[in-house]
Parts: C-alpha cells; structure tokens; sequence
C-alpha cells in the first residue's frame, strides 16, 4: 500500500502563549516553539504502522516555507522512508482550498492508495482532508480511530462520533482519511532517528513543477483570509485569586466548602 | 436579491437535534431577513416527524425518504445536496462530527466558500460574510472575511447561537424522489457504543479534572491525592486518555462524557469547547493554569495562575487540615 501522510508545522499551543500582535495583524511569533501538528503525528505512526502490517511506503508531505523541512524530516525519523516539501512564495498565506489543492497536485504526480491528514490543525478548520478527497474524487471520512486493510481494495474503518461512539464503515481505496487523536500511540523520536535521516535529500516542489497557476493559489485564490486576530472583550471571566501558594490553598479551601466540594 | 439559506438538521431516534435551533439562530444572524429552509434526510416515518417538528420553526422544509439514507452517511448526503441545492446557496451544518464529515468536500462541489467552526459574525456587506471564528485551541479569536458570491458552506459551533424560538407553521416539501439512485464509495456498517467503564463520572457531584498541565504520568498521583482528600472523583481532557494515562471513563467532552457536577476543578486544562462542550449544569469552576490567557479562565468561576505541582501539594495538605 502506497500511502501519503500529509503534516503541517504549527505554534506548539500546548508549551506556547499565544500574544496577538499589535493591530492584530499576527500573532507574536519571536519565541514560539513549533511543532508537527498533534493529529499528524498520528497520522504518520498510523500510515507507519500499515505499511509495516501489510507491506508499502510511507511518504510524508508538507506545504510550507523551508522551516517546515524540519518536521518532515522529524516524521522521516519515525518512519516515513521519503518526504516532500511544497514550497513557493505564491503558496503564502493560501485558504484551506488552496493548501488542498496544492497537496491535490502533490498526489496526482504520485500513485497513492491512501492519503491521510490530521483531523485538524492549529486553526481548528478541519477542512484540508475532506476538500482534498473531493478534488481528486475519492471516497473520504474524517475523525477515523481505527483501519484495517480487508483486502487490496477495502478498508474497514472506525470514526469517532459525539460521546465516544464508533461508527464503523467500509471504504474504498483510493480513499482520503482525517485521523483522529488516540487511534495509536506515536513511537518515540530519539536523536539516533533524527541523525538517520539527517542528511537525507528531500524534494522540493514549486508552483512550476506541480502545475499551478500562481493566481489559483495564495492570496488572490482565498476565498476565505483572516482579517485581523483579536482578544474578546472578556465577559465576567473568572475572579483570580492571588497570594503565596499557602494563601491560595487556605482561599480554596474556604471557597470549596462553601460550595460544597469537600464532602 | 438575497442568496438562499439551507440549514441540514440532524436528528436521531425522531427527534431535532439541537443543533437544529441554533443553526436557524445563527442563519438569522449571519444573513439578516433570510428564512432559511431545513433539510432533513433520513429513512421510514422518522423523516416526517423530525420535518413536522422542524417546520414549527423553520418555514420552509425539504424532506428526503431514502433507505440509504437511513444513517447520516456524508458520502451519500454530499451528492443528494450538491444535486438538490441551487447555485449560491449558503449551507449552515453543524460543526460536529456530521458537518466536519460533509462540509469541506461539500464547499469545493458547490464551489463555495467553506467557514468552519463559526461562533459569532458581524454580518454580510454585498458579497463579503464576515465571521467571528477561534485558532490556537481558543487562546485567540480572529475576524474572517469570506468572498461568498458563489455560495457558502458554513459549520457553527455548538452553543455559540443561542437557540431561536420555535415560532413558524412551515411547510413540507418532500423532495424524496431526488435522493433516489445516490451511490457511495463508503458504506456505514454498525455503530458501536462506548463501553462504559467501572467508573461513572456522569452523576458525580465533585469532579477533579486534570489535563495536560500535568506534565508527566507520575504526577497523576498528586491529582488522586487531592481528589481522595476532597472525597472527589478524578476526571480528565481527551489527551490523558490518549496518551493511555486514563481510562475513556474518565473523559469529560464532546467526545467523552457529559458532566453535570456541582463543582468541577480545571486542572492544566485549557479549555477548549470540545472539553467545555461536555460541562453542563453551571457548575462552580476553579481553574488552575500556568497561562494567565487560558481559555479555561473565561468559563471558571475562580482562577488561580499557578503551577499545578506547586500548588497541589499545599491544596491537599489544606483539604486534610480543614476535614
Ligand atoms: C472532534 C474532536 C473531539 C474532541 N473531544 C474532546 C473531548 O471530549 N474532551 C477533551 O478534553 N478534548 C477533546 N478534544 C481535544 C481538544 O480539542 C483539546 O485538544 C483538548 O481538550 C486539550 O486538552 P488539555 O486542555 O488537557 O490540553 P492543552 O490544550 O494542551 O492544555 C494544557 C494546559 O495546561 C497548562 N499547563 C501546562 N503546564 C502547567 C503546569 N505545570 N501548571 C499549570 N498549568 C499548566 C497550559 O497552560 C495549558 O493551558 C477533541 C478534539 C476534536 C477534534
Ligand atoms: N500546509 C499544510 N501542509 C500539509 N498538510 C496540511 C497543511 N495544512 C493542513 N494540512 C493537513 O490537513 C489537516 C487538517 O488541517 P486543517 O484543515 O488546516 O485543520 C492537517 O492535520 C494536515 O494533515
């Protein structure tokens, strides 16, 4: 099974502040840690763990500037045997539309069986997968917790729906599949990996080489652009409570039995 | 002219989600003076109940009988309505794992705009939409603008509309004989539910809740600690169950469960809605963060910026002392 995993470098929103910047025109970007996206790294141990059950590649794709190099090859170390970037100025600041049809081009110079994304990345959209699917029309379901290969042309997959339940499906390769957090445990990264693949080549793909009309991509393709980001007028928010940490333990501890917490 | 408004219904056992209010609310909202038309799929005599009770509030509802349709499959329903609705159409679903199945491959054939996760707008302005949306797990929110001349398929968030009033006496249009002959590369087989676990934490009435924050495995027991003083039942964030830290049991979200608690203790937790959509009943909530801008610190109650491994200790020797 041919399989491309497609990953994106995101802020670390875990380790990180986010601060908007002044005008809200960006958030502050100096000293934040970045990441592969969480629901890629998934993806990535999930396409891993499927090429070593049933034989098959795993390629690892991102679009980005060249600091996304970095978790290509941090996805390389996992396992993934090849990576590719895409990368052009006119791919700055694409819409979702314009990111999955950069990846649309990606895919279509490849032979894939299955191409899987995250279930979502930093801006919580949730969209690249499903308008990939719908591009190069193939079969797509989001938010899967589970695959198993039934034969060359099938998959048996799990997606997670409201309140924990599984709905399970059967899929037709080629297919697109978003994963969800949870479907595997991603394997450990040490430095020996990341020296393995430390000097490998990865391809760069531009505009040109994919065969994409700069204007069909970037800011005059998006529909959809971000005006400004912005802190909202905080509604009542919650009353802080200060001091050393014994007279914050000592508040606490009157407020809770006030409400009833110790019992 | 204004462009026309459909809003899809989910439903299940015959009966409106409540999602069903909210995106009539938010069409309101998002394209004032439209009256948007329902869209209810299904299959058997549910579809006409789920349509009569939409059309209390809706004035105008489309039904679609089909035995295929029988589950909510967005393979099926995203050719139904690519056939069914007209050019420019502006689509609300609900951001949920339905509208997150149907909606991005459902914008690109229409070829209209897709606005995920919308939790407020500031209106149209000629062809402009301009949406209200949230990045970075909620710790910013941001103004979108969205070119909507060709239509628009638009997911909104749980509980960011309040509900509308149902007040109409809509019709039925039973559009059945359109949602004939769809085929799917994806067949729905069964649907398991979650297993229950020995723990309930559904009728508890004190819950402490710890999430990421907590760093490390082994500081789980600090959190027991506490919750065992408090004679508290431990809960959690998604990432602790799937790390395999917690049991699923545990999970306090949309995914998880749904709590109902008198107090809830945030714990490293930052608050996403996906977590806070699983909260219900107005508990008092303490938070506990590190990040002053936690999300979490706009729906507690109290708040305390502090390192979690330098406060519990001191908290739970407090709970001991105060017994
Ligand atoms: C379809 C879908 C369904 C989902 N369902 C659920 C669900 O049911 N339940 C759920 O919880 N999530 C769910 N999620 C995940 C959700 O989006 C968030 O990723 C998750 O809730 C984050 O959990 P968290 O707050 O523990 O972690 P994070 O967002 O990483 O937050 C950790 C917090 O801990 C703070 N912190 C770090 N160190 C310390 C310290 N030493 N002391 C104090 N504070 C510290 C940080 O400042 C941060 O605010 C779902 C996601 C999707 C896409
Ligand atoms: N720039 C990108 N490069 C590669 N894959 C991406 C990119 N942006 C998004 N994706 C994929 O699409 C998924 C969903 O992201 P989004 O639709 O932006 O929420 C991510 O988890 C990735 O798998």
């Amino acid at each position: 099974m041919e399989i491309l995993v497609c990953i994106k470098r995101v802020p670390d929103s875990a380790e990180n502040e986010i601060v908007v910047d002044d005008g809200g025109r960006d958030i502050r970007r100096d000293d934040l840690t970045y990441s592969v996206n969480e629901w890629d790294n998934y993806a990535v141990e999930e396409a891993i763990a499927i090429a070593e059950r049933e034989g098959g590649n795993v390629t690892v794709v991102s679009v980005g500037s060249s600091e996304a190099e970095e978790v290509v090859r941090r996805e390389m170390a996992m396992g993934a045997g090849q990576g590719l970037l895409l990368q052009d100025d006119a791919f700055d600041n694409s819409d979702g539309r314009g990111i999955a049809s950069i990846l649309k081009a990606a895919v279509t110079k490849g032979s894939y069986d299955l191409v899987l994304t995250g279930a979502q990345a930093d801006d919580g959209a949730a969209q690249v997968g499903g308008m990939l699917a719908a591009m190069l029309d193939w079969p797509y379901a989001s938010l899967v917790n589970k695959v198993e290969v039934s034969d060359g042309k099938t998959l048996r997959i799990g997606r997670e729906i409201e309140g924990g339940a599984q709905e399970i499906n059967e899929i037709q390769t080629p297919c697109v599949l978003s994963v969800q957090t949870g479907i595997n445990e991603p394997r450990y990264v040490g430095i020996r990996g990341i020296r393995k693949v430390a000097s490998v080549e990865i391809p760069v793909l531009d505009a040109a080489a994919l065969g994409i009309q700069a204007g069909s991509v970037g800011p005059s393709g998006a529909r959809v652009s971000r005006v400004d980001y912005f802190v909202p007028a905080t509604g009542k928010g919650a009353e802080l409570i200060e001091g050393t940490t014994k007279e914050i333990a000592a508040k606490l501890v009157h407020l809770l039995k006030a409400k009833g917490g110790l019992k | 002219m204004s462009a026309p408004v459909f809003a899809l219904i989910a439903h299940k056992d015959g009966k409106a989600d409540d999602s069903a209010l909210e995106l009539l609310a938010a069409a309101r909202t998002l394209f004032a003076g439209s009256s948007p038309v329902a869209l209810v799929a299904g299959s058997g005599p549910q579809v006409q109940t789920v349509a009569q009770e939409v059309a209390r509030a809706f004035d105008e509802v489309w039904s679609f009988d089909q035995p295929d349709l029988g589950y909510p499959n967005a393979e099926l329903l995203r050719p139904l309505l690519t056939k069914v609705l007209p050019q420019g159409a502006m689509v609300l679903l609900p951001h949920n794992p339905l509208g997150m199945d149907l909606g991005p491959g459902l914008s690109v054939k229409l070829d209209a705009a897709y606005v995920p996760d919308v939790i407020g707008s500031e209106g149209l302005d000629g062809q402009t939409l301009k949406v209200i949306r949230q990045e970075f797990n909620g710790q910013v929110s941001a103004h979108v603008r969205c070119e909507v001349s060709h239509g628009a398929v638009i997911t909104v968030r749980s509980g960011a509309f309040p509900p509308a009033v149902a007040s109409a006496a809509g019709k039925v249009v039973d559009r059945s004989a359109d949602a004939a002959g769809l085929a799917a590369r994806r067949r729905f087989v069964e649907l398991l539910e979650a297993e229950a676990g020995d723990i309930d934490i559904t009728k508890e009435e004190v819950l402490v809740s710890v999430g990421r924050g907590i760093g490390e495995q082994e500081n789980l027991a600090l959190v027991e600690e506490l919750a065992d003083a408090m004679g508290a039942v431990m809960s959690c964030s998604r990432p602790l169950v799937d790390a395999k830290w917690l049991e699923k049991a545990r999970q306090v979200g949309t995914s998880g469960q749904t709590v109902k608690p008198k107090v809830y203790l945030a714990l490293g937790i930052s608050g996403s809605f996906q977590h806070l959509g699983g909260l219900k009943g107005n508990p008092f909530i303490v938070a506990v963060n590190k990040n002053p801008k936690a999300p979490i610190f706009q729906a507690a109650s109290v708040g305390v910026v502090a390192d979690l491994l330098e406060l519990l200790p001191e908290l739970t020797e407090a709970v001991k002392k105060a017994r």
